[in-house]
């Protein structure tokens, strides 16, 4: 038999009432493969990210992860312990941060690892150090996030993220919400975690960026997704009718 | 017979232990209507369906019924069950349910109007509903109703009044002692008013300072 692959989506189905946002969608991720996702509004990449770790449930379809399956039919108690469970190892970072207002960007870090890994007090303050030194936010560890720009709040979200130790990442347009000055910063600590062969699913709109960092480009439009391969061959290549047309608007939108 | 504040200074001691009192039954009943609020809420919003009804009853009781019945009922009336609780007691647990009930309504508006995002990045991380709620929601939303639960703390002082009733020589009825024994009601009930003016500045000194912590955390 041969290994499972790291990432897997079977057959991923997703309906509101009467509207079908995934539609039989199957796709697989490789260990320290980065792959984005790129599509126009609507097209249901957010809730295909999302259904990576359960908080938005398929209608049907399987997703699996290192061998275990995540949203695996099992009674309500043992299901939140093990859904509980499969999200500590998947960190995700979201277009408008989340992070907890209520606490300063160290106990933001230090929040989930505290209360789900017991670690100490001091191990904890070592690993917000650590993390927060990675993104480059360090200086900022007892502010506020109301007291830091965009960029910052990103970058502390992906620290508070990266502090679970995840296996995989996903990113949903991490850049979207920010100042064009701001981008840059996130790009680069996502560039690094790249570097460091973390397992990635990027949802963005910044083609440039998926074509230099990630190793594979999905385009998914109306729940489907219409054609996936290298970045080389989807940006200048594409087969598809329907990618062409959305890459050539996308250009036009940028200018 | 005209004014005579002089009937005022042999009755300092009298006046000071009403003063304690207050302060003591305002402050434990309003840590009561607070924490107490906070788990009302949370049972409201999240907890059985089995409990959420006698619950919702219990709260529309001590809403839509006078606090000084209340008090009555729990101090004269329990002790027909065999609850004989001493007069300080029902008065603080009296006084601390009513303006918890007061406390949970303010506060399960401000859980719902919580970005379901904070909930969402806390599960993403691995928290369980539980967790989310008592780390990340429910402090969220009780940083956003300090100023109005404060307007709460304010009125439970005054309201503390009421367990005179109940025969806790709190300030009210230290000087209606005082009267008693002086007939001097004017001049008591005005250095009481007085007096209870001051406890009331003593507690908004408190409340803006709390509140100023909150506003950094938004
Ligand atoms: N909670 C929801 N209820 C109803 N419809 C939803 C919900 N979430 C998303 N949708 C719909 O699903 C479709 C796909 O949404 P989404 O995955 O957010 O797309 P994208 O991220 O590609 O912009 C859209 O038509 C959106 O309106
Ligand atoms: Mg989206």
């Amino acid at each position: 038999m041969t290994k499972p692959p790291f990432v897997e989506i079977r057959h991923a189905q997703k309906s509101y009432g009467s509207l079908e946002v995934l539609k039989d969608i199957s796709l697989t991720v490789e260990r320290g493969q980065i792959v984005a996702i790129i599509g126009p509004s609507g097209s249901g990449k957010s809730t295909l990210l999302r259904a990576i770790n359960d908080l938005d449930p398929l209608s049907s379809g399987e997703v699996w992860l290192d061998g275990v399956q995540v949203n695996e039919a099992l009674p309500h108690r043992q299901y939140e312990k093990h859904i509980n469970d499969m999200r500590q190892q998947v960190g995700m970072v979201f277009q408008h941060f989340n992070l907890f207002p209520h606490l300063t960007v160290r106990q933001n870090v230090t929040m989930a690892p505290k209360l789900l890994k017991k670690i100490s007090d001091k191990e904890a303050d070592a690993l917000a150090e650590e993390q927060l030194d990675h993104v480059g936010m360090l200086e900022r560890i007892d502010y506020y996030p109301s007291q830091l720009s965009g960029g910052q709040k990103q970058r502390v979200a992906i620290a508070r993220a990266l502090a679970m130790k995840p296996k995989l990442m996903l990113f949903d347009e991490a850049t979207s919400a920010l100042d064009p000055e701001l981008v840059e910063e996130v790009n680069q600590v996502m560039k690094k975690l790249a570097e460091e062969h973390m397992t990635m699913i990027i949802v963005t709109h910044e083609m440039d960026f998926a074509a230099s960092v990630c190793d594979r480009v999905i385009f998914m439009d109306k729940g489907v997704v219409v054609e996936e391969g290298p970045p080389d061959l989807v940006f200048r290549n594409p087969t598809q009718e329907r990618t062409r047309n959305f890459l050539r608007k996308h250009l036009e939108g940028a200018k | 017979m005209g004014l005579d504040f002089s009937a005022i200074p042999p009755f300092y001691g009298t006046l000071a232990i009403g003063v304690l009192w207050t302060i003591a039954i305002t402050v434990v009943a309003a840590l009561l209507s607070f924490f107490g609020g906070i788990l009302l809420a949370m049972i409201a919003l999240h907890g059985p369906q089995l409990v959420k009804q006698p619950f919702r009853f219990v709260s529309w009781l001590f809403m839509g019924t006078p606090l000084l019945l209340q008090l009555f009922l729990i101090y004269f009336g329990l002790v027909q069950i065999g609850i004989d609780l001493p007069a300080f007691v029902a008065g603080v647990i009296g006084l601390g349910l009513h303006y918890a009930v007061y406390n949970s309504e303010l506060i399960q508006t401000a859980i719902v109007a919580v970005d379901r995002g904070q909930m969402e990045a806390a599960r993403t991380l691995g928290l369980s509903r539980g967790q989310a709620l008592v780390r990340v929601v429910v402090p969220q939303a009780v940083r956003d109703v300090i100023p109005p639960i404060g307007n709460n703390m304010i009125a439970l002082l005054k309201d503390s009044a009421l367990v005179s009733a109940i025969g806790v020589t709190e300030l009210t009825l230290s000087a209606q002692l005082a009267i008693g024994r002086t007939y001097r009601a004017f001049e008591f009930y005005a250095v009481a008013a007085l007096l209870y003016y001051i406890i009331n500045l003593g507690m908004e000194a408190v409340l803006r300072r709390i509140e100023r912590r909150a506003r950094l955390s938004r």
